[in-house]
């Protein structure tokens, strides 16, 4: 009998130790993401400001805008405005913020890690950010780091109102900033229809298009040129 | 020929009912512009809500935004106005009973139609300048200029400042065939009766009936559709979409269905030569009684 106790207080002890083991391990992780993501932010925290130029590019099914230059600002902690010379432009919803900084901009999120994946012959970590705040827009975010280098590659973000947009982040002479050189937005783009009504429209519109417009996915790019950072922005530009 | 023409001009301006058509569009175009500046804010915004998940950043509501949504309105309706003076060039005379002295004058028959016919071209094409300086320029004054963004029901076009005159100065030449044509028919039906009513209402609900035909896009009206003077006549907005690269990236300068356009003006101009070849061949036999 005695000989039976001690037997299942080793098991008791050892499925103990396990368990131990894994909380450990897993929480380990977790602070090892943490403290990823934090290098990453304090990266980008030494940007406060920047007035960048640029070159947008819309590759959206229904459509159908030129190839403009643009000039984008930003300001911390979240102000970002991208203005064409006179111009219009159009942006997906969400998509204003081409920035990591406001992706990461919140200390109140669980960083998990799962596992490495290769972007652009890259090595990364792939880390899961499930934001802490229950009425937070942004559901999930995925970012794809450059261990080495403290970027960004890829960040994959599911929101509640805008649906799940991929931004994928390609660094030249502004990397030590953690600023891209190019950033290629893409998303789904939801159905376009407008009554005749209210286009006034009322003649039949060619069908020579009509194959090109059954693509939903969307695609907007900016290929900056020159940042211009710390320099100050002036607060008008936001309004 | 010059003569003719100096007198058929003449005759137009010296009449009051040629200044309704100046009247009325400058009445039209002000009351539009001064609704747009005032609300047309909320107008923008309305269009916009179909965009759910976009924002559009800029000057939506320029001058060249308020001349397309004008020119859309004005383009139905400055038709009707060029009949009141086509419809009437020689019933008028009819029944003024000044036409058998016309005819005997010594210049052919074929000379004072044309005439009169050319006349009728010069007054459309001063109230199209008319509409252009009123829809365009004053709206450019009032509005600004800007990219001209376009919501049709299936896309939307987004054209660079720079590359947007040039468009309005061809559709508005596409425009002056069109009205050319409705004035073509006004003339011709015009050779038949005594008096301007018959030939001004029946022009009027030509246009009315065809547009009706055009717009109900009901299968058993698309066969004839393509034959509509009508249907031609809308296509002067063609020249406000462009063609897309490989990129999906609009090209500057460029028109997206350019043979279109092209075969609207050759319906247009068979109907313009047809119906004045038509009308000339009618009054030459025509017995002129008044």
């Amino acid at each position: 009998m005695r000989e039976f106790e001690k037997l299942k207080m080793k098991y008791i002890l050892k499925a103990l130790f396990l368990l131990f083991t894994i909380h450990f391990s897993l929480f380990t992780f977790s602070q090892d993401a943490t403290e990823l993501v934090n290098k990453v932010k304090d990266k980008l925290d030494k940007v406060n400001d920047y007035t960048a130029t640029g070159i947008l590019r819309t590759d959206v099914a229904f459509i159908k805008a030129p190839v403009s230059k643009v000039i984008v600002y930003y300001k911390k902690p979240d102000h970002f405005r991208l203005q064409k010379n006179g111009g219009i432009s159009i942006l997906p919803k969400g998509g204003v913020s081409v920035n990591m900084r406001t992706v990461i901009s919140t200390n109140n999120f669980t960083a998990l890690d799962a596992g490495d994946a290769v972007i652009n012959n890259v090595k990364t970590k792939v880390i899961k950010l499930l934001p802490n705040d229950e009425n937070s827009d942004v559901v999930l975010s995925t970012l794809y780091i450059d261990e080495a280098n403290l970027l960004i590659l890829k960040a994959i973000t599911t929101t509640r109102e805008n649906g799940t947009y991929e931004i994928t982040m390609h660094y030249g002479k502004y990397s030590e900033y953690g600023l891209p050189g190019k950033v290629v937005f893409s998303f789904d783009a939801k159905n376009y229809k407008l009554p005749k009504g209210i286009t006034l429209d009322f003649d039949e519109e060619k069908p020579a298009d009509m194959e090109r417009l059954k693509n939903k996915k969307g695609k907007v790019e900016i290929d900056y040129s020159s940042y211009i950072i710390n320099k100050g922005v002036d607060d008008s530009v936001f309004k | 020929m010059w003569q003719l023409l100096q007198i058929e001009l003449y005759k137009i301006f010296r009449r009051p009912r040629t200044y309704i058509a100046f009247g009325a569009t400058a009445a039209l175009i002000t009351l539009m512009q001064f609704g747009l500046k005032v609300d047309g804010q909320e107008y923008a915004d309305f269009m916009l809500q179909s965009l759910g998940s976009f924002d559009v950043q800029g000057k939506l509501l320029n001058g060249y935004m308020v001349c397309y949504i004008l020119l859309q309105l004005l383009l139905v309706h400055v038709p009707l106005l060029v009949t009141l003076i086509a419809a009437d060039m020689i019933s008028g005379e009819a029944n003024l009973g000044t036409l058998r002295l016309l005819l005997s004058k010594p210049y052919s028959r074929t000379s004072i139609i044309l005439a009169k016919f050319f006349a009728t071209c010069i007054y459309t094409l001063l109230l199209l300048i008319w509409v252009a300086i009123l829809a365009l320029f004053v709206s450019i004054f009032v509005f600004g200029t800007g990219d001209l963004f376009l919501m049709k029901t299936e896309y939307i076009v987004l054209i660079k400042q720079n590359d947007v005159f040039w468009r309005y100065c061809c559709a508005f030449g596409f425009a002056f065939v069109a009205l050319i044509t409705v004035a073509s028919v006004g003339f011709f039906l015009s050779a038949f009766a005594e008096n301007s009513i018959g030939p001004i209402v029946a022009t009027m609900s030509i246009i009315i009936l065809f547009t009706v035909l055009g717009t109900l896009n009901l299968p058993v009206f698309q066969t004839i559709n393509p034959y509509l003077f009508t249907t031609h006549m809308v296509i002067w907005k063609e020249f406000f979409d462009e063609k897309v690269n490989v990129n999906n990236e609009a090209i500057a300068g460029s028109i997206q269905d350019m043979p279109q356009i092209i075969h609207s003006l050759i319906i247009l101009s068979i109907y313009i030569i047809g119906l004045i070849t038509a009308t000339v061949w009618v009054m030459r036999k025509k017995d002129i009684l008044s």
